[in-house]
């Protein structure tokens, strides 16, 4: 089985009428997710790709079952948006916006819990459930149904990684990035914990990188639970300079914390397999676990 | 983004919260007018974004109206770790009883600000916080509600204050802290934030950090940025008005990627078969397009270090075909004399590769070959 979402999820995209919104919807219909409506405030009415669009979360909510969302929304509104669906009950939501103030996310997450709504993101390429349901932006074809799966701070590393599980035979139970931002919803230690409960999942690949805390806290949980499966990870950014920031808003090594060195060893301390190449995590795997 | 001493400060004010008099002073003479309008020893403070000025000698003490003069002339003239001085902060010298610590920063692992305080100001926050962590005051801000009065009152108590200073105290960080809010900022602090003889607090030094991607809140930031008076190189300048991600190196193969991890790991994988990177770039943000490798070819090139060049593309939303025409139209317009390497692999990969081999340019599927044989080519 897949994590949080599948075959049946019905899923609602905002910001469908944007170019980015459009362009996506297009290739989540095609690999075959159930996208049931979308949204665009003073667009209600319009379809895009066949899909009819609603004004409000609230009247496509009362039109359809809904129960995933994806935002497409530019970052000035995506806090309303993400809001305004978290407001609706709908679980999970996942955020494709990159740029969204840090103080915009901190509420959007503060308030999801409050909730007890699932968040994916913000900045990320989303949620994969290969040859069931695609809620994001990445490359369907580097994905293939198996049974390792992946929780990833970053969007390309992933698509590289999951390239190599699926030529390796492994293929993936799910794929999911948790975002770029310093901020965001669900983190490892949540797609752990899944993974760890979910029967077709035999093992996980964590791909971090510099800044934050979150692969130091995720070492922790796998060493303190003696997590059940293998875990291979592979961290980006040994060579990065302190104080700059690499690409994403999350990637920088703040004065003492944040750095590869210190994840490395965290991880390789909880009894992680840390690869020294991206593609080697896919190999260290396909050892321990067998194709 | 970084904000300047002196910008940090007049923000302070329009908040009312205390900071020692001062004038900011373009050239020596109007140095020597601030000087004279304080009519006493003032601090000369260089206003640059990198840090470790005291070091650098970029702050010195005058003690009257010539010597200012003759240090102005002196700092203007200098560049602190490469940054040059344009401006100069004059201001009142402030007798303190104590050096204090008060921030508020971005706690990434709870999703929260997070208020910090310490009466051991004056050093390295981290310092303290690493080696005596109980001297370092911790409070933890709900997103929605904001900091609540008593809670400021909560860290003044267990920095040990009473009276009226604990009431000072409170509202001191209560006007840090709505300044962070006002101004969506990463890190604002004061450090050291003085306890003064009549027992008040002033902030000596202040410091602002504003988030990247709040900037179009604060317009007139937005525009500083514009006038290129900001903690960013040249080239990062223009990188960032192309809108590629761009961070310059200190090594001499130059790289670019789609996507911000993988980008990374190409450093990584460059330095682990014995190279040095002259560059991040990602030009992948929402696809990269043949105009956006041009531009990014073009950034990475104008680095004279740079002397061989790896690209490498996992294309999903990008196109291989957008990006092999994108370097063929760069060679043909400004040349390419160096040595190459190009890895790509994914979303439209035949024409792609078809494109590059009209060209005469050669390519390989993965990133390890790909940074294994750039390293060798850039030393041989």
């Amino acid at each position: 089985m897949a994590v949080l979402v599948g075959k049946n999820t019905k899923a609602l995209v905002q910001g469908i009428t944007g170019s980015q919104g459009e362009f996506h919807t297009k290739l989540m219909l095609e690999y075959g997710t159930k996208i049931v409506a979308g949204t665009s405030p003073g667009k209600g009415g319009a379809s895009v790709c066949g899909v009819p669009v609603y004004d409000t979360v609230a009247e496509a909510a009362e039109a359809h079952e809904i129960d995933a969302s994806i935002v497409f929304v530019p970052a000035p509104f995506a806090r309303d948006a993400a809001l305004e669906a978290i407001g609706s009950g709908i679980s999970p939501v996942v955020i494709i916006t990159e740029g969204i103030p840090i103080r915009d996310t901190m509420e959007i997450r503060a308030i999801a819990h409050e909730r007890k709504i699932a968040l994916i993101g913000p900045n990320t390429p989303g949620i994969i459930a290969p040859g069931e349901c695609k809620l994001g932006i990445m490359p369907a074809h580097v994905f293939s149904k198996g049974k390792v799966g992946l929780v990833s701070r970053s969007g390309t590393l992933t698509y590289e990684i999951a390239a190599a599980l699926t030529n390796s035979g492994l293929g993936e139970t799910t794929c999911v990035g948790i975002g770029g931002d310093p901020i965001v919803g669900l983190g490892f230690i949540d797609f752990l914990e899944l993974f760890a409960a979910d029967e077709e999942t035999k093992a996980v690949v964590l791909i971090g990188e510099i800044g934050g805390n979150a692969e130091e806290n995720a070492a922790e949980y796998i060493k303190g639970t003696a997590y059940p499966k293998p875990v291979a990870a592979y961290v980006a950014g040994r060579t990065a300079p302190p104080g700059r920031r690499m690409g994403h808003a999350g990637a920088i090594i703040s004065g003492r914390t944040g750095t590869a060195a210190s994840k490395i060893e965290a991880l390789r301390g909880a009894g992680v397999h840390v690869a020294e190449k991206p593609t080697d995590a896919a190999w260290v795997l396909a050892s321990l676990v067998g194709k | 983004m970084k904000l300047y001493e002196h910008e940090a400060k007049s923000i302070a004010q329009k908040f009312s919260l205390p900071v020692p008099k001062g004038f900011v002073a373009s050239t020596p003479e109007e140095a020597k007018d601030a000087f004279d309008r304080l009519g006493k020893p003032s601090m000369l403070k260089s206003q640059v974004l990198v840090a470790g000025r005291k070091k650098a000698g970029g702050i010195r003490l005058a003690s009257t109206s010539g010597e200012a003069y003759r240090i102005a002339k002196e700092l203007f003239g200098m560049k602190i770790h490469g940054e040059p001085v344009g401006k100069i902060l004059v201001e009142e010298v402030v007798a303190a009883m104590r050096e204090l610590y008060v921030g508020v920063t971005v706690n990434r692992s709870v999703g929260r600000y997070t208020v910090l305080a310490s009466t051991e100001g004056g050093i390295d926050i981290e310092e303290v916080a690493s080696k005596s962590p109980e001297r370092v005051v911790r409070l933890d801000v709900d997103p929605i509600a904001g900091l609540r009065d008593y809670e400021a009152r909560i860290v003044g108590r267990k920095l040990g204050l009473s009276g009226k200073q604990l009431i000072d105290i409170a509202v001191t960080i209560s006007k840090i802290f709505r300044i962070g809010m006002t101004y969506d900022c990463e890190l604002v602090e004061s450090n050291p934030l003085l306890e003064t003889k009549e027992g008040g607090f002033i902030a000596a030094d202040f410091r602002v950090l504003i988030d990247d991607n709040s900037l179009w809140r604060h317009q007139e930031f937005q525009e500083r940025i514009r006038r290129r008076d900001a903690e960013f190189t040249e080239i990062e300048l223009r990188a960032r008005e192309k809108g590629l991600s761009y961070v310059e190196l200190d090594g001499d193969i130059g790289v670019i990627g789609n996507g911000a991890g993988l980008v990374m790991a190409t450093l990584d994988m460059i330095s682990y078969y014995g190279g040095r990177a002259a560059n991040f770039c990602d030009a992948g943000a929402g696809g990269a397009t043949a105009e956006r490798i041009e531009a990014a070819l073009e950034i990475v090139l104008s680095n004279r270090r740079t002397k061989a060049l790896f690209i490498n593309i996992l294309a999903g939303i990008t196109r291989c075909d957008d990006v092999a025409r994108g370097i063929v139209s760069t060679r043909k317009r400004i040349g390419m004399d160096l040595p190459i390497v190009i890895r790509m692999v994914g979303t439209n990969e035949q024409e792609g590769r078809r494109i590059l081999e009209e060209a005469g340019i050669s390519f390989l599927d993965s990133m390890e070959k790909g940074a294994r044989e750039v390293v060798a080519r850039s030393k041989g």
